[in-house]
């Protein structure tokens, strides 16, 4: 089986706090890591590729700092990476991502398409997109997969924690949800055996794609205004305890 | 302005909540816009889904096929692509069908495609400003988006305060014959429910709940004391449970448990709109989080910032001294 994964590299929401000025977020200390769901779906990949056999490709969409997010999932054990890089890309939409995603997806020989189910800008598109431009099948939030011959058994995860099962044929695109396995730990020597691996990148002539003008556009970020707010407490940790058993026996939170 | 349609979700005859906060929605974002409810389904149930609709939706097109029975949006999208008139507005819930449906039909209508909307405002010529969230609500933005092609929307729930039905009167129109010959290339084959656990957390009164703050699974051992002294039931955010740090019937959101404890002591949890939006009923929320600027800090009724490793043990000890 031949699976193409595609990842993204982001602000890490867990380690900064994402701070707002002048309409855009704070940019000078971020610091970066790979989107928690692709850390899932190169999981999965991997482990369908032990099973299966065949090899696992790690694409982004990205300047040269991308190439981080490429080794690490390498030294996770994907086999191969492949950077989309190109200076017509800055700006791109999740249509326009998608478009260059689907060019590259063109280019090889894949069975099997693997995305996020999300972002931390949180629009959960780019796989649905890719999907629809491929015109092969789609799954979101898939949180089961087994391989059946030419077709996939998925289990898709929806409201309430239960799961709707598929069958779906190849080739399929399929956007991963977490907590469908763990993805496994990436250690320094990983990263080390991997990290003067070379890494081709594809421009836009490459993969003879003029991403089209974005229809949506980011205005402006802003700090949600804080609404009722909470009263917030203050003090030592012992006063804050004292003052927060106080509370809780008022409310009849302590029995 | 082009036709508005509202995507109609509904099971066991009944449609679902979020189509009378869809209609909320198109009052806000395309006052006057008069929106056309698409139902898709078969049978009995779906017919009763068509009524209710029509309650609230002058018009209704109903899509009846055996096909349709389960809402499988492999087979909904080519339908709608089918169906749907060129430049045509449709606004679907931010749901796991939305998230499943609503990016490939933007891509098959040319539309632009503007998900998980949490506010906006009226439709200006052809350019739609709305609302989004970004890095678990730490953030918004406003976005604007180019409708002159049409555009798919999703709305988040609860965004849009669903108001009462208007009494529409509204008339069905069976499009069924548009909807046939479908066939799709993953096909549904069942429903899993979630399995049961040794705790309902859905009963409980007095819930403490940790998130990914907590850092370690050694450090779970301290929330337990604490539940344990408080006589309250210990339930999780998602990372929690991704992590098999405890198990999934003790994950409260929106892919998880509904809970409406009268307290909800939140331990190191962000306030995702998926976990918040498992938590019925305005309990008295105490949020602990290092982060002042965490959004859960909105939604809570009292907030500490503070290290929740060194708090927890100090309130612990505190209930085991005041008992
Ligand atoms: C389709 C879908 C369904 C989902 N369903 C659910 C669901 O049912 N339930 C759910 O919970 N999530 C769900 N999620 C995930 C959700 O989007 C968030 O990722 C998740 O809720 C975040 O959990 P968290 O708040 O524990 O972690 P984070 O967002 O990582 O927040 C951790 C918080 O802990 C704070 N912190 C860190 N260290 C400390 C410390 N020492 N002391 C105090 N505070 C500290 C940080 O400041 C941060 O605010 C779903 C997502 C999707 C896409």
């Amino acid at each position: 089986m031949e699976i193409l994964v595609c990842v993204k590299r982001v602000p890490d929401a867990a380690e900064n706090e994402i701070a707002v000025e002048g309409g855009a977020i704070r940019g000078d200390d971020l610091v970066y890591s790979v989107n928690e769901w692709d850390n899932y779906a190169v999981e999965e990949a991997i482990q369908i590729v032990e099973r299966e056999g065949g090899s696992v490709t790690v694409v982004t969409v990205g300047d040269g700092d991308a190439e981080e997010v490429l080794r690490r999932e390498m030294a996770m054990g994907a086999n191969q990476g492949l950077l989309l890089s190109d200076p017509a890309f800055a700006g791109a939409d999740g249509l326009g991502l998608a478009t260059i995603l689907a060019a590259a997806v063109r280019k090889g020989a894949y069975d099997l398409v693997l995305t996020g189910a999300l972002a931390d800008d949180g629009a959960a598109q780019v796989g649905g997109m890719l999907a629809a431009l491929l015109d092969w099948p789609f799954a979101s939030l898939v949180n089961l997969v087994e391989v059946d011959g030419s077709r996939l058994r998925v289990g898709r995860e929806i409201e309430g924690g239960t799961q709707e099962v598929s069958d779906i044929d190849l080739p399929c695109v399929l956007s991963i949800q977490t907590g469908i396995n763990e993805p496994r730990y990436v250690g320094l020597r990983g990263i080390r055996k991997v990290a003067s691996v070379e890494i081709p990148v594809l421009d836009a002539a490459a993969l003879g794609v003029t991403p089209a003008a974005a229809k949506v556009r980011r205005l402006d970020y802003f700090v949600p205004p804080a609404g009722a707010g909470a009263d917030m407490l203050t003090g030592t940790t012992a006063e804050l305890a004292g003052q927060l058993l106080g509370l809780l026996k008022a409310k009849g939170g302590i029995k | 302005m082009a036709t508005v349609f509202a995507y109609i979700a509904h099971a066991g005859g009944r449609a679902d909540d979020s189509a009378l906060e869809l209609l909320a929605a198109v009052r806000t974002l395309f006052p006057g816009a008069d929106p056309v409810a698409l139902v898709a389904g078969s049978g009995p149930s779906l017919e009763a889904a068509c009524q209710e609709a029509a309650a609230s939706f002058a018009e209704v097109w109903k899509f009846d096929q055996e096909a349709l029975a389960y809402p499988n949006a492999e087979l909904l999208r080519p339908l709608l692509a089918r169906v749907l008139p060129p430049g045509a507005l449709v606004l679907l819930p931010h749901s796991t069908l939305g998230m499943d449906l609503g990016p490939g039909l933007a891509v098959k209508l040319g539309a632009a495609y503007l998900p998980d909307v949490v506010g906006g405002s009226p439709l200006e010529g052809t350019s739609l400003q709305a609302v989004r969230q970004e890095f678990s609500g730490q953030v918004s933005a406003h976005v604007a988006c180019d409708v002159s092609g049409g555009a798919v929307v999703t709305l988040r729930s609860g965004a849009f305060k669903a108001e009462p039905s208007r009494s529409a009167g509204g008339r069905v129109v069976d499009r069924s014959a548009d909807a046939g010959g479908l066939s799709a290339r993953r096909r549904f084959v069942k429903l899993v429910q979630a399995e049961a656990g040794d705790i309902d957390i859905t009963r409980e009164d007095v819930l403490v709940s940790v998130g990914r703050g907590i850092g370690d699974k050694e450090n779970i051992a301290l929330v337990e004391e604490l539940a344990e002294a408080m006589g309250a039931a210990l339930c999780c955010s998602r990372p929690i449970v991704d992590a098999k740090w405890l198990e999934k019937p003790r994950q409260v959101g929106t892919s998880g448990q509904t809970v409406k404890p009268k307290v909800y002591l939140a331990l190191g949890i962000s306030g995702s709109f998926q976990h918040l939006g498992g938590i019925k009923g305005s309990p008295f929320l105490v949020a602990v989080n290092k982060n002042p600027k965490a959004p859960i800090f909105q939604a809570a009724s009292v907030g500490i910032v503070a290290d929740l490793l060194e708090l927890v043990p100090a309130l612990t000890e505190a209930i085991q001294k005041g008992k």
